[in-house]
């Protein structure tokens, strides 16, 4: 563990400000929080996946003990209240937008995947809200479902959305056809490959949950809710979903639980919690159980693809072609369009020189739940495309995997590096990460170990992965070019108050990656103002200017470049006052540390000072400059950070069982400025247990009829303290160019490189190639057949 | 309904509850100790424990009436006169929490881990974790932090 020391400012692992109420359970979750003459709301969910709904009689429910009220889909029409949203409209081959089926709040005429909210019970009690829920009648017609991608897209199938035909949702393509083509018309070799990246369910531990207020005096609505984004809930509310204007919703987003981008979203549950108290004049509190989530928080993932590598016979990559089917599930989201194109296809060139890419993606409505961006969202596809074809290229042309990548990586004298994909690569060196992920995980040595496994009957295996990202979302211009429906800046305001301390409010919103502290220390290093004197406020837009709040590992890289940019703010205007109090004029005066001077004298004036001396304007320079201490700056990035990493991941199988036990994962990340190792470690480490869960563990199963088999912590593996060594992580701290701190970020890096190195480690061992994730079943099953083929 | 009496950090607490009352729930919403989370439905996730006559337990799992007359450990409980225990102290300086949702049920769970085994393998650490779920911290810094607090307990 690095030592903090004495030094707050950025580069020290300074403990956690926010860990103490944690850790004495004095953290506020939505859950915690209870508003005066609250009542409760239970959601009855679709047990079908797919049905017409011809009637919901409530009124059973309606004259249950306790029961407030019930509503349903009409109730809500009644009032203009619509449903889920799409926030990215990506242009399709043809040209014309993606298809963009209009959502209800509560569904109305049909559902289209088990869990689909169907009514609101609003009661005294929780319980007796569940009690109730059993009382409502719902007329199904249940219709067979479209679980597979291929079935939904098969010519003649029905349609989960009238205006929807062929159930697709679009076909998209990026690079250049006519170049990819011509490249393997030269190719010496072609690898082919065709995968699956398995669902996932992100089970952030805490579950979803609202509060709905309404203060009728003020005619002010408020929504507390696990968001990530509470600024941006508030503008799709009030702009989409026909709850009010934005003056008058409040929304608060306190202590979260997790998100890991399962929380961006404004869900049917919150809209319609939210609308409840406002009709019924009292506060509906609703938070779901983790039965629940299963079936209504987004899930991740879900792709099958096709891809080739085209090589020349040293290996060089001459083209790369790639055609995708991606799930999207019942309907779309926030980022459901956005994830598995833009942030998918720009990353499909990887690391490497590869001269020709072309990729083409196909989304699919399927009545499952909906599909959108999940902890890394698009990019550990791409990575996983990408390095899966390498790494079998490596097997089939008999060249060290190491080796061919190094022959292909983008040299580091060659940023800025347009990609084929449309990104620009800022910059990267991706040899030393290579170099230094070998020296770590002794790559010269692993045949004497794999030798001495097979001593003890084992298999042992090794991976690699050189994966790259584009991140730190993002520069509005691009992103509006691109389809996207907001800006993606940031916004901060420091306040001095007027005794020295300072109040930082921030548009990001922390659920776990320590805001509190790594921004109180750009505070620290840039105003001098030690960590302990900073309070950061976060995730009340009745409080905090405007956000565009936390996904997309963008906190670091544009919420702190807003931070920097307004403690410079703050530093010019303290300039000026401090030009005044030494008596100088503004250019004499020098700043470091919180402490100005006149140069070339002893004469000095602490922040503290100038602090007070503004909001005491006693001897103040009133006619040129106001009084106060306290700037607001945005920052909207010009490019995407590019984080990369080089990952080994090294595993033992034991042939008789098929078990896969981890034996190491090291990471060797460029994530530019690292502002608290302590931090940016556990960050990577987190994202390493992701990627291991999805290689090893994790599987989202429905059955044919739309029935979610893993919909329980007893069905659905989540990765366990046992299932892990120790990680070795290491950063590499080159700067990014474009951003005042530096900072790539790298709250999704450990999930877009390590699920596939750690499959790559698991098919070396194997010697058969598998689908994720590896399950002992999968494993031994794999064995065995490759022990009857050989037969 | 039953009346419920049983002693909650040290102090008695009281209440009429129906019999379908778990534990948390009696905890959380008749006495306001909300540090004690849920995460789950089917007692995987272990955000729930709460030390039941010094040995932890996971509070969704047990009614509230079978807590009669026990003697209750949660979070709020755990820190003396705002001091934090070594296993919370070792938690914040190793970084073994991010959200904090689980972390009041792994701190209880490690409490118990360590009264019962005053110096655990790191192998033995991740096997008594089975039962607490971390989305966050991919368990590498709670299991140097409660290693950490039994070197520190030992003194």
């Amino acid at each position: 563990m690095p030592d903090s020391g004495t030094n707050t400012g950025i580069g020290a692992s300074v403990r956690r400000k926010e860990d103490f109420r944690f850790l004495t359970g004095k953290g506020k979750y939505t859950d915690d929080l209870n508003r005066p003459g609250q009542a409760h709301a239970y959601f009855l969910l679709s047990p079908h996946a797919r049905a017409k709904i011809n009637g919901i009689d409530t009124n059973a429910a309606k004259q249950a003990p306790g029961v407030v009220d019930v509503f349903t889909a009409a109730d809500l029409a009644a009032d203009g209240v619509s449903g889920p949203i799409c926030g990215w409209v990506v242009t399709q081959k043809n040209g014309e937008p993606h298809k963009s089926p209009a959502v209800s709040a509560l569904a109305s005429d049909r559902v289209n995947y088990v869990g689909e909210q169907v009514a609101i019970v609003v009661a005294e009690t929780l319980a007796q809200a569940k009690d109730a829920a059993e009382l409502i009648e719902v007329n199904y017609q249940p219709q067979p479902a479209l679980i597979k991608m291929k079935d939904a897209l098969a010519n003649g199938a029905a349609q989960l959305h009238d205006d929807v035909p062929g159930n697709l949702c679009f076909d998209w393509e990026i690079g250049d056809k006519a170049a990819t083509d011509a490249a393997f018309k030269k190719a010496h070799h072609v690898t082919k490959i065709d995968i699956h990246n398995n669902r996932l369910i992100p089970n952030a531990i805490e579950p979803r949950a609202a509060i709905g207020d309404y203060d009728s005096g003020m005619d002010m609505m408020t929504l507390y809710t696990t968001s990530q984004n509470p600024h941006v809930a508030r503008l799709v509310l009030a702009a989409f979903m026909g709850l009010g204007p934005e003056n008058k919703l409040r929304v608060v987003a306190p202590d979260v639980g997790g998100g890991f981008g399962s929380k961006i979203y404004v869900y049917r549950d919150e809209i319609v919690t939210l609308w409840a108290a406002k009709k019924l004049g009292r506060p509906v509190k609703w938070t779901a159980e983790r039965s629940a989530s299963f079936l209504t928080d987004a899930h991740g993932r879900d792709h099958d693809t096709h891809a080739e590598l085209a090589v020349d016979k040293d290996g060089t990559f001459l083209g790369l072609r790639v055609s995708t089917l991606a799930n999207v599930g019942a309907h779309n989201q926030i980022f459901s369009t956005a994830t598995p194109s833009y942030l998918y296809g720009c990353l499909l060139a990887g690391q490497y020189r590869t001269p020709a890419v072309y990729g083409e993606v196909k989304t699919v409505f399927t009545n499952t739940a909906p599909v959108d961006a999940y902890r890394g969202a698009g990019r550990p596809e791409a990575t996983f495309v990408v390095e899966r074809l390498v790494e079998k290229t490596a097997k089939e042309m008999g060249i060290d995997r190491a080796e061919l990548r190094r022959r292909n990586f983008i040299p580091p004298d060659q940023f800025p590096y347009q990609s084929p994909c449309l990104v620009q690569y800022d910059s990267g060196d991706f040899p030393h990460l290579l170099d230094r992920a070998m020296e770590v995980i002794d790559y010269a040595g692993f045949s004497a170990r794999k030798q001495a496994s097979a001593e003890r009957g084992k298999l042992r295996g090794i991976g690699l992965s050189c994966w790259i990202e584009a991140c730190g979302l993002a520069p509005s211009a691009v992103v509006g070019f691109l389809g996207g429906g907001v800006g993606q800046w940031e916004s901060a305001n420091i306040k001095f108050n007027p005794t020295g301390s300072v109040t930082l409010y921030t548009g990001s919103h922390s659920h776990g990656q320590g805001h509190e502290t790594v921004f109180a220390q750009i505070i620290s290093e840039h105003l001098g103002v030690p960590v302990e004197s900073v309070e950061v406020v976060h995730g009340d837009t009745a409080v905090v200017p405007f956000g565009m709040g936390t996904y997309g590992s963008r906190s670091g890289p544009v919420g702190g470049g807003a931070v920097y940019k307004a403690a410079q703010k703050i530093v010019e205007k303290g300039r000026k006052i401090a030009a005044h109090l030494l008596e100088a004029s503004v250019e004499d005066i020098e700043y470091a540390g919180g402490t100005y001077s006149v140069a070339g004298t002893d004469r000095t004036k602490t922040m503290a000072e100038i602090a007070f001396a503004a909001y005491v304007p006693h001897n103040y320079p009133l006619d040129v400059l106001e009084p106060g201490l306290d700037e607001t700056a945005f920052f909207d990035p010009m490019n995407f950070t590019f984080p990369s990493g080089a990952y080994f991941a090294e595993v033992e199988v034991d042939p008789d069982t098929g078990v896969v036990t981890v034996l190491d994962m090291v990471g060797i990340d460029d994530v530019g400025t690292v502002m608290n190792p302590m931090i940016v470690a556990g960050q990577l480490h987190g994202g390493f247990a992701q990627g291991i869960g999805q290689a090893l563990y994790e599987q989202c199963v429905y059955d044919e009829n739309g029935q979610l088999l893993t919909g329980s912590l007893m069905d659905y593996c989540m990765p366990r303290a046992d299932h892990f060594p120790s990680f070795r992580t290491e950063e590499t701290n080159q700067p990014c160019p474009h951003n005042p701190l530096g900072v790539k970020g790298c709250g999704e890096a450990g999930a877009i490189g390590s699920p596939v190195a750690m499959l790559n480690a698991v098919i070396d061992a194997i010697g058969v190639n598998i689908d994720m994730p590896a399950t002992p079943e999968k494993v031994w099953r794999a064995l065995q057949s490759q022990a009857q083929a050989a037969e | 309904m039953p009346t419920v009496s049983m002693t909650v950090n040290g102090q008695p607490a009281a209440g009429e509850v129906e019999g379908r009352t778990l534990l948390v729930e009696f905890l959380r919403e008749h006495l306001g100790l909300t540090g004690t989370h849920v995460g789950c439905d089917t007692s995987q996730c272990g955000a729930c424990v709460v030390h039941v006559d010094g040995k932890s337990v996971k509070s969704c799992t047990l009614l509230a009436v079978q807590a009669v007359g026990t003697e209750v450990t949660t979070i709020e409980g755990l820190a003396t006169n705002g001091t934090l225990h070594p296993v919370q102290a070792a938690f914040k300086e190793h970084h073994g929490l991010q959200c904090g949702f689980c972390t009041p049920g792994m701190v209880m769970s490690a409490v118990d881990l360590l009264s019962q085994n005053a110096s655990p393998s790191e192998p033995e650490i991740r096997e008594w974790l089975e039962g607490n779920i971390c989305r966050c911290t991919g368990y590498h810094n709670i299991v140097k932090a409660i290693d950490a607090a039994a070197q520190a307990m030992k003194g």
